[in-house]
């Protein structure tokens, strides 16, 4: 119950009138991040951390999150009135939701999405309220061998775990590691990969990567492939509120276990969207009527969008927890935690009290007035894509440019933002996956660390990753999760002999 | 597959795979020779500092490599990567936006983005002048209020802004 306690006082933290406006602030802000085709939960956040620096963490974080779950909620409004999803995560609901859109019942396509979203989100902020303090209670006896095993373990998972060609994963994540590399090495103090550039001595920032890799390369996406926004009306009344309510709570089952699916996807870094299609595919195979399945069910427009919401949010708990994130964004809320002087990991739930559970406490109040917000001002935030797409694709644009260079006021880093930009357009196109390259970017330098620490610790033996049964089991809960296509081809094969 | 905007010919899929696929194979490569040059060996504060970035660029040349034959193997006419019709677009936004990079050097951030929300309106969007203009210098007003005045984020300068003695 000590939990509930600490909450309590959380909620005292988020109360406060000036973290209640930034928590408005950062839904309204991440609901136009998440319509805009340009703009995403991940490089949102990335543009606006620069300028939080004079906030209080705390503060901060708020605004941030608040941005994220506003990005959640917002991608579903475009899915449903324009079929263009505004976030990957949403794709998945234009299948449902688009023809609902058109046969006349938007509103009720528009209902059932956000209450989901918020009913998934809701479901993982409990899990994150009582699950994280165990896991980071447990985490505080790690060494840095255990660390290393941690992060071999989730990046591990990425490859076995990848939809695509896990070679695309490896290469897109090592790109990522060599990366994070470059500039000046904390432990010897000697340049790597500079090859003599000044500029490089800095190093990538990842929030200049991020903007480029998902920004830039979206908007090359967006107009390559011709947008033209025509869309429906999308007001929503009381009576079509009510109404989904009522028919929502006939689909409790498929609300609970899209709920499941999004949690397990999200804590395992997974990430919303897998775990959005995952949910609308067992939905669609589990119900009777599967076969009306994307010609208009709400159960379709219920299932990704409750698994999605419940992914994004619980990605929060192993960046809380262990400093290891589950998706782009929360990697970027984490690079935001280093750079505002916080320690990521488990001793964040010892040492910064305050920050952990004012953050988590916003996660419920943020819910409830993005929830609330997004129900009443639907039909003004659609309105925004009725901007012609050049001006939106140039202000976009413009944002990302600026987003970059406050970084490090270095007009350089505009350039990388731009061959960054580029190079994801060519990398999503080629279904290289960008999030393990996110990933190991903003890991990279604690990966490294905590493995050059363990081989400091044992004098340069291997032994010490598998010393303890705790590191052994979850370097080689890692090994699994890495050869998993293997591991699984070879099960579903051998059965065969001794039932012949 | 959505049907091609501008006909049947455009750059292949595999020629893409192809060069991405050398190109990250190639870093690896850097990355090696560069962790070689840095020792990858066993100094006295534990693994040196080449030691990561070699084998971090062993394993993106391993997998480049298998992408890279797996590409080769891959069907000529399987799938085109864009069509020139559909490069054309990307290019119409990917030129101004390199420009607006390089002229940000020389004219500072407003103006650029003014031009570049002028350029956007007047080629892609097709408005005219009196439309595109208020537009553009609206946009570097409110970036100006917001970054130099509230958020007192100092953004790249030019001459204009000398001039009028900021």
């Amino acid at each position: 119950m000590s939990e509930l306690v600490a909450l309590f006082h959380g909620f005292a933290i988020a109360l406060q009138p000036h973290n209640l406006a930034l928590m408005v602030i950062g839904i309204v802000l991440g609901v136009v991040i998440g319509v805009l085709p340009g703009l995403g939960g991940a490089n949102g956040v990335a543009i606006l951390l620069p300028l939080t620096f004079t906030l209080e963490p705390v503060s901060a974080i708020i605004l941030l999150s608040c941005i994220y779950w506003g990005a959640l909620f917002g991608g579903a409004i475009t899915s449903i009135l324009f079929n263009i999803p505004g976030e990957p995560w949403s794709v998945a609901t234009t299948f449902d939701g688009y023809p609902l859109a058109q046969k006349g019942r938007a509103a009720e396509a528009l209902t059932a999405a956000f209450t989901s979203s918020f009913i998934g989100a809701f479901v993982a902020i409990l899990v994150i309220t009582f699950v994280s303090p165990l896991v980071a209670g447990f985490a505080l006896r790690f060494g840095p061998a255990e660390f290393f095993a941690v992060m071999f373990l989730a990046f591990a998972s990425f490859v076995g775990l990848s939809s695509g060609s896990p070679f695309k994963t490896l290469a897109s994540m090592m790109l990522g590691f060599l990366l994070a590399g470059v500039g000046l090495d904390t432990v010897t103090g000697q340049l790597r990969g500079t090859f003599g550039s000044t500029e490089l001595m800095r190093g990538f920032n990842f929030l200049v990567v991020v903007i480029g890799l998902f920004g830039i390369s979206e908007i090359l996406q967006s107009i390559e492939e011709g947008l033209s926004f025509r869309g429906r009306e999308g007001r929503i009344d009381l009576r079509a509120v009510l109404k989904t309510w009522a028919e929502m709570l006939r689909h409790k089952a498929i609300v609970l276990r899209s709920a499941a699916i999004g949690c397990w996807m999200g804590i395992t870094p997974a990430g919303a969207t897998p775990a959005s299609f995952m949910s609308y595919g067992v939905a669609k195979r589990l119900s009777p009527h599967g076969r009306e399945f994307g010609r208009g069910r709400i159960e379709g427009v219920i299932a990704p969008e409750t698994a999605a919401h419940a992914a994004g949010t619980s990605a929060l708990l192993p960046m809380l927890a262990l400093g290891i994130p589950g998706s782009p964004t929360a990697a970027v809320l984490l690079g935001g935690l280093i750079m505002w002087g916080l320690q990521p990991g488990p001793m964040l739930f010892v040492e910064q009290k305050d920050f952990v559970w004012g953050l988590i406490a916003s996660m419920y109040l943020g819910n409830v007035v993005g929830f609330l917000i997004v129900l009443v001002a639907v039909p003004w935030f659609a309105a925004i894509l009725r901007i012609p797409f050049p001006i939106i694709a140039a202000v976009i644009l413009v944002v990302c440019a600026i987003g970059a260079y406050t970084v490090n006021n270095a007009a350089f880093d505009i350039v990388l933002m731009l061959i960054f930009g580029v190079l994801g357009y060519v990398m999503k196109k080629l279904d290289y996956p960008l999030a393990p390259l996110v990933l190991a970017l903003v890991l990279g330098d604690r990966t490294e660390q905590s493995f050059r620490q363990a081989l400091l610790m044992s004098e340069g033996s291997f032994a010490i990753f598998f010393a303890n049964p705790l590191v052994a089991s979850i370097m080689l809960l890692g090994f699994v999760m890495l050869f998993w296509p293997l591991l699984s081809r070879l099960w579903q094969r051998t059965p065969a002999p001794t039932a012949a | 597959m959505p049907q091609f905007a501008g006909g049947g010919s455009g750059i292949g899929q595999k020629a893409v795979e192809i060069v991405l696929a050398a190109a990250l194979a190639g870093v690896g490569l850097l990355a090696v020779v560069e962790g070689r040059r840095l020792g990858n060996g066993w100094g006295f504060d534990g693994p040196e500092a080449g030691y990561f970035p070699f084998w971090v660029g062993l394993l993106l040349m391993f997998a480049s490599l298998v992408n890279l034959a797996k590409a080769l193997r891959a069907r000529e006419e399987a799938r085109l990567f864009v069509t020139w019709g559909r490069l054309f677009s990307v290019l119409q936004v990917l030129i101004p936006a390199i420009v607006y990079g390089a002229a940000i050097f020389l004219v500072g951030i407003y103006v650029a983005s003014a031009a570049l929300v002028l350029w956007f309106m007047r080629g892609i969007g097709g408005f005219s002048l009196r439309q595109a203009v208020p537009v553009a210098a609206a946009l570097a007003v409110v970036a100006f209020l917001v970054f130099e005045v509230w958020f007192l984020v100092p953004l790249p300068k030019g001459p204009v802004e000398q001039a009028l003695g900021f």
